[in-house]
């Protein structure tokens, strides 16, 4: 516990800031400000800690966190910013998982109910609703002791033409033996989408159980016998592989397939992209032409419209030429999720509903072993292996519902409450890299499932346009990615920088007034049975009940009891219609009439201000 | 002159038009004195386009075969093309064309010619008269006077005839005034803050020149608006240097030493050809979907665009806050006074008054700060981003202020009584219309052309009831509050529904705020019900309780 320690706004110019009180806890850190405001930062969202040079007013400590909250605190004495900074440093970095947050949360569920929780999203169902097993796809127990790849799930679906030798054979020619399996099956067009990772072949090498193994997708599906073959990879890159003895398939040595690549970039570019990002929209004082160029330089807006042209492809091959695509990248862990996983959502209408989502999740990202340990930086591991590739999967998700308001069930809070949790390790869901390791970690009996803590309060998390009817089942989604469609996504980059959000949020208005509605409607009802209660029996025992329940009845959509502490990012049941800090001091404008109206001379304060209104 | 003669092909069958987005339709096209019409009468889709030459921006024309294809590019940023068979047909039309579009006489234009189709029921011309604000302001406070020195346009002849002044400056001095100033545009009130008593004031430059010249009346009158021993702040939208050598040409700043009272802060706002480039540029950007992410974005910097638009809003900021915060009067100009001022004395209004965000008082705004102020609405708009005159005095200073008040009204969705469409239908009859209310550069001009005779005003039009529903936002509740919007870059938006209006599907975007709409209004609905039942419920158990009795 310290004291007197102020928080910086991250962008005002004044030295304005509040003072208050800074405690360390086992699992946060709290800093509580004259006016009773909290501000809980989880040990695990913190990414970087950093120390700048002693100023007069004390030692600056400033907190960069994974859900890109960046905290500005100045400590009074330099040896309790050192303490903190110390602390923070060895909090922050877990080296094994036991001592994540998610093995010590106990959100008071009973044992059925953490039980229940874990069963929420079943796989096995999902599959049956895409309508597999069936006459050419059947579930394999190939992988089910983890001993064909370790880094898929137990459960796989493969055609039924292929063979135990063949799936072996083939998973021996691919990368981590990460084997071509089925990720989404189109009922109507009986067509699949496939997954694996990049085929061993270097220059020259052929695997005819490999080559088997592609006929055998191309021959379940009777409505096109071509199919796509996506190496979601620049070309460049897929050649350099080559050299290692990796790359990717010869058309000459498969039948029937059409090979292409889409370019996305890997997971280091992606990473630094973010980085120059988040250099630029951190920048005090920025230009309008200074963020466009920044922007653009970073190349953000550039990879996120790739991933999102890759998933167009891939879901007009299917939708529009009925042909079964089979994707992949390079360990088909990355760049392979996303694809797969937009793809199906163009695709599939399940998938934009709140339940859907987790579903999409499940499957594509999480049992297909995206690696979100070392992604998400959950243990101190190799900074190399970290990057942002499921934000850059919600940002695409966010560029849909953009595009399509009232196609999705889910709204962005919901996106970037996910996100939340991918990082805050609360949960034991995204913990690890595969579902063996999560296995071993006994994560079902030791920790909690997500999923129904957001279901819980999925009020929150619900479209109010949304349009159940807007696409009927499995007709395709189409974007369009010309690029002046794609946005800078400030409520993510920017979540807790308040002054640069809209002052009054039409979505939370219109999300409260169509919760209102709903309760209005149930108002309306009971005040109906009254009246024709009242009009059978003059009861007069009833005036008193009724005085208590007519009193007019205002949204009070209390958040339930939060399960995490920090108030969710746009809070629902905020006061709309008031405007949030308005006033000058928010905005980067104030700072100039406030403090040249101290400097007293004209003649001095002439040029000052002079100089002060050019920046 | 006889339209008849400019037209020697007025009819055209089987011409093919395409519209983005839409798919082909074959019509048949008519010219007329004023509109291009288009007509397709297939059974199962009847259509007709309606568009008045003076919303022609350019046309350009190529044949292939005997095949002519003319591509016009309109003022509202929309691009159509006509498919004309016949060589010689599309040669006509297209020389029509560019004859009707470029009438040099305003009175051959539309307004001149249209009769409406509707009853009026308030002549828009005198709906918002200087008088009534005056009525308004002496309610608050007698410091301020109406003076008639201008009624014969003589002192200023880009102000109208009556003016707000301080009462202690007599007419005598405010031509003494008029004189020192730029155009003869003397210090008036543009707004007057109630909650402190604070003035915002607009001028021209004064006429100082290299000697230092004074005027004492000067002095004076922008002294009257300042509590003894409170500052004012000069707001001046030129830099310093451009200011210093505007003094080489006659013009000049407000000097320390004679203006001891008062602190001149130079915020640079772009004037004319510069804005006018910028905005062909950030046209030409959003109308090539080609553009691959990185052009795209090198392209929409490159225009400049929203730069221009968070200097306006900084400045207007700035305003705004010496006048709330400070506590302190201001004054405004640039040069002429008849541009970047009024952005910034209309733009800091629509911050600190709620009633200039509601459609009456933006309606008003638009009358007072832009129309009445002597915004050279002709020239400025004579021309939109498809020009290729390059004329000098063209330039979308309107739109822009259109522009900034849109990006207030994402900040503060709830607090506009208008929606985004009323800033639209601004922008597209400023630039083309069937009313005069935008013709002519001045009150002088528009009472020599009779316009308030002869044209329907837009007003008149607009705030009918039928029209007004349109433009309403049903997200409205009176805000009496202040709005300080945020002008960070990441803060700031292209404004689509201009820039990329016809370069996009918005099919889902449109039935996304009807979605809305729908929303709010149910929520009335219910509401007026659930209050209706409370009321009879209640009835009931009063009468019970006399029954009882």
């Amino acid at each position: 516990q310290v004291e007197q320690v102020k928080l910086l706004d991250r962008f005002s110019t004044s030295n304005k800031s509040l003072t208050g009180t800074l405690y360390l806890t086992a699992t946060h850190l709290l800093f509580i400000d004259s006016s009773q405001r909290e501000t809980w930062i989880l040990h695990h969202h913190i990414a970087a800690v950093e120390k700048l040079p002693l100023t007069t007013s004390g030692c600056p400590l400033v907190i960069q966190c994974k859900n890109f909250r960046i905290v500005h605190f100045v400590v009074p004495r330099e040896r309790d910013c050192h303490d903190i900074y110390n602390s923070l440093l060895q909090l922050s970095r877990t080296a094994k998982y036991e001592e994540l947050y998610a093995f010590s949360y106990n959100p008071k569920q009973n044992e059925s109910e953490q039980v229940k929780g874990w069963q929420l999203i079943d796989l096995a169902e999902e599959y049956k609703r895409m309508g597999v097993p069936n006459d050419y796809w059947q579930l394999s127990d190939a992988n089910r002791d983890y001993k064909i790849c370790e880094t898929y799930p137990r459960e796989l679906y493969v055609p039924r033409t292929a063979s135990k030798p063949i799936i072996v054979g083939s998973s021996k020619f691919r990368s981590k033996g990460r084997f071509p399996v089925l990720s989404y099956y189109h009922k109507n067009k009986e067509a699949a989408i496939c997954r694996c990772s990049q085929p061993l072949s270097g220059f020259s090498a052929r695997c005819l159980e490999d080559e088997h193994m592609l006929q055998a997708i191309s021959k379940a599906n009777p409505s096109n016998r071509y199919m796509y073959v996506m190496d979601t990879r620049p070309k460049l890159n897929a050649m350099a592989n080559r050299a290692a003895g990796k790359g990717y398939e010869n058309e000459d040595n498969y039948s029937n397939i059409r090979f292409q690549f889409v370019g996305i970039e890997n997971i280091h570019v992606m990473r630094s992209s973010l980085q120059k990002l988040l250099e630029v929209s951190g920048t005090r004082g920025l230009s309008v032409n200074d963020f466009l160029s920044g922007l653009e330089n970073s190349g953000w807006l550039r990879h996120v419209k790739a991933v999102l042209d890759a998933a167009v492809f891939l879901a007009k091959a299917i939708a529009v030429e009925s042909a079964s695509v089979l994707v992949h990248c390079s360990d088909g862990w990355d760049r392979t999720s996303q694809v797969c996983s937009l793809g199906a959502l163009l695709l599939d209408s399940y998938y934009r509903t709140i339940k859907g989502f987790m579903v999409l999740i499940e499957k594509d990202w999480i049992s297909f072993g995206h690696k979100f340990s070392d992604r998400c930086c959950q243990l101190d591991g190799d900074p190399k292996e970290i990057s942002p590739v499921f934000t850059q999967f919600l940002e695409s998700v966010w560029n849909l519902t953009e595009q399509f308001p009232q196609a999705f069930e889910y709204n962005e809070a919901f996106l970037l409450q996910i996100h939340e949790h991918v990082h805050s390790c609360q949960f034991g869901n995204f913990l690890g890299n595969c579902q063996k390791e999560r296995e071993e970690l006994k994560l079902k009996e030791k920790t909690y499932s997500l999923w129904p803590f957001l279901l819980a309060e999925q009020k929150k998390y619900q479209n109010p346009l949304y349009n159940p009817d807007f696409s009927p089942e499995l007709t395709l989604l189409e974007p369009n990615t010309v690029s002046f469609n794609f946005k800078f996504w400030r409520n993510m980059y920017h979540q807790f920088d308040r002054s640069m959000h809209p002052r009054q949020s039409m979505f939370s208005l219109i999300m409260n007034t169509s919760e209102q509605n709903k309760q209005l409607e149930e108002d309306i009802k009971e005040l109906e049975a009254k009246i024709k209660q009242r009009n059978g029996q003059s009861d007069v025992v009833l005036v008193k009940e009724q005085e208590q329940t007519a009193h007019p009845a205002p949204v009070a959509l209390k958040s339930p009891p939060c399960f995490q502490k920090e108030q969710p990012p746009m809070p629902v049941n905020d006061a709309v219609r008031t405007i949030e800090g308005s006033n000058t001091a928010d905005n980067r404008y104030s700072e100039l009439v406030s403090e040249f109206s101290k400097a007293e001379p004209a003649v001095v304060s002439l040029e000052y201000g002079v100089a002060r209104m050019t920046c | 002159m006889e339209f008849a003669e400019l037209i020697k092909t007025p009819r055209a069958d089987n011409v093919v038009l395409h519209r983005p987005f839409h798919p082909a339709v074959e019509g048949t096209l008519c010219l007329t004195g004023h509109h291009l019409i288009f007509s397709s009468r297939r059974q199962d889709n009847a259509e007709e386009l309606w568009l008045l030459h003076s919303n022609i921006d350019s046309i350009e024309k190529r044949f292939v075969g005997s095949l002519g294809t003319i591509v016009i590019k309109c003022k509202d940023l929309r691009i159509i093309q006509l498919d004309i068979p016949g060589m010689e047909e599309c040669l006509n039309i297209a020389s029509s064309i560019e004859a009707l579009s470029t009438l040099d006489s305003v009175t051959l234009m539309y307004p001149f010619f249209y009769r409406p189709m509707f009853e009026v029921l308030e002549d828009g011309w005198s709906s918002f008269l200087l008088e009534q604000e005056f009525e308004l302001l002496s309610s608050v406070t007698n410091e301020w006077r109406l003076s008639c020195v201008n009624k014969e346009f003589s002192v200023c002849p880009s102000y109208p005839p009556v003016v707000i002044v301080p009462k202690s400056v007599d007419d005598e001095a405010l031509r003494k005034v008029a004189v020192f100033r730029h155009g003869g545009r003397f210090p008036v009130l543009s707004y007057y803050h109630k909650k402190n008593g604070m003035a915002m004031m607009r001028s021209s430059q004064p006429l100082t020149g290299t000697n230092g010249r004074r005027c004492k009346e000067d002095e004076k009158l922008i002294n009257a608006t300042l509590r003894s021993g409170r500052r004012g702040f000069v707001i001046d939208t030129r830099p310093l240097a451009v200011a210093q050598q505007a003094r080489a040409k006659g013009g000049g700043f407000e000097q320390e030493v004679h203006y001891p009272q008062w602190r001149r802060i130079h915020k640079f706002i772009e004037r004319f050809n510069i804005l006018q480039e910028s905005f062909i540029k950030l046209v030409e950007a959003c109308n090539d979907q080609s553009h691959n992410m990185d052009r795209w974005l090198s392209k929409l910097e490159a225009s400049n665009w929203l730069t221009h638009i968070k200097e306006l809003l900084t400045a207007a900021c700035l305003a705004a806050q010496c006048i709330d915060r400070e506590g302190a009067s201001v004054l405004v100009h640039g040069s002429e006074g008849t541009d970047s001022t009024l952005q910034v004395t209309s733009l800091a209004q629509i911050i600190l008054d709620p009633r200039c965000r509601t459609i009456r008082g933006f309606e008003a705004l638009v009358v007072r700060e832009w129309l009445q102020a002597g915004h050279p609405f002709q020239q400025r708009c004579a021309q939109s981003a498809y020009s290729n005159s390059k004329q000098k005095w063209e330039a979308p200073v309107f739109l822009l202020f259109l522009e900034c008040v849109w990006q207030i009204h994402r900040q503060f969705p709830c607090s506009f009584e208008f929606n985004e469409q009323f800033l639209i239908m601004l922008f597209e009859h400023a630039y083309a219309s069937q009313f005069g209310t935008f013709l002519g550069n001045n009150e002088y001009e528009r009472a020599k052309l009779k316009l308030p005779q002869k044209t329907m005003s837009l007003w008149s039009w607009v705030n009918r009831p039928e029209e007004l529903s349109r433009f309403q936002n049903p997200l409205y509740e009176a805000n009496s509050l202040v709005i300080w919007p945020s002008v960070a870059p990441q803060s700031l938006q292209l404004w689509e529904g201009v820039f990329l209006r016809w370069n996009r599907p918005s099919k889902f975007l449109e039935e996304a705020e009807e979605e809305r709409i729908n929303i709010i209004k149910y929520n009335k609905e219910l509401q007026a019900k659930v209050n209706a039942l409370r009321r009879q419920l209640a009835e009931m158990e009063t009468d019970e309780e006399v029954q009882e009795e």
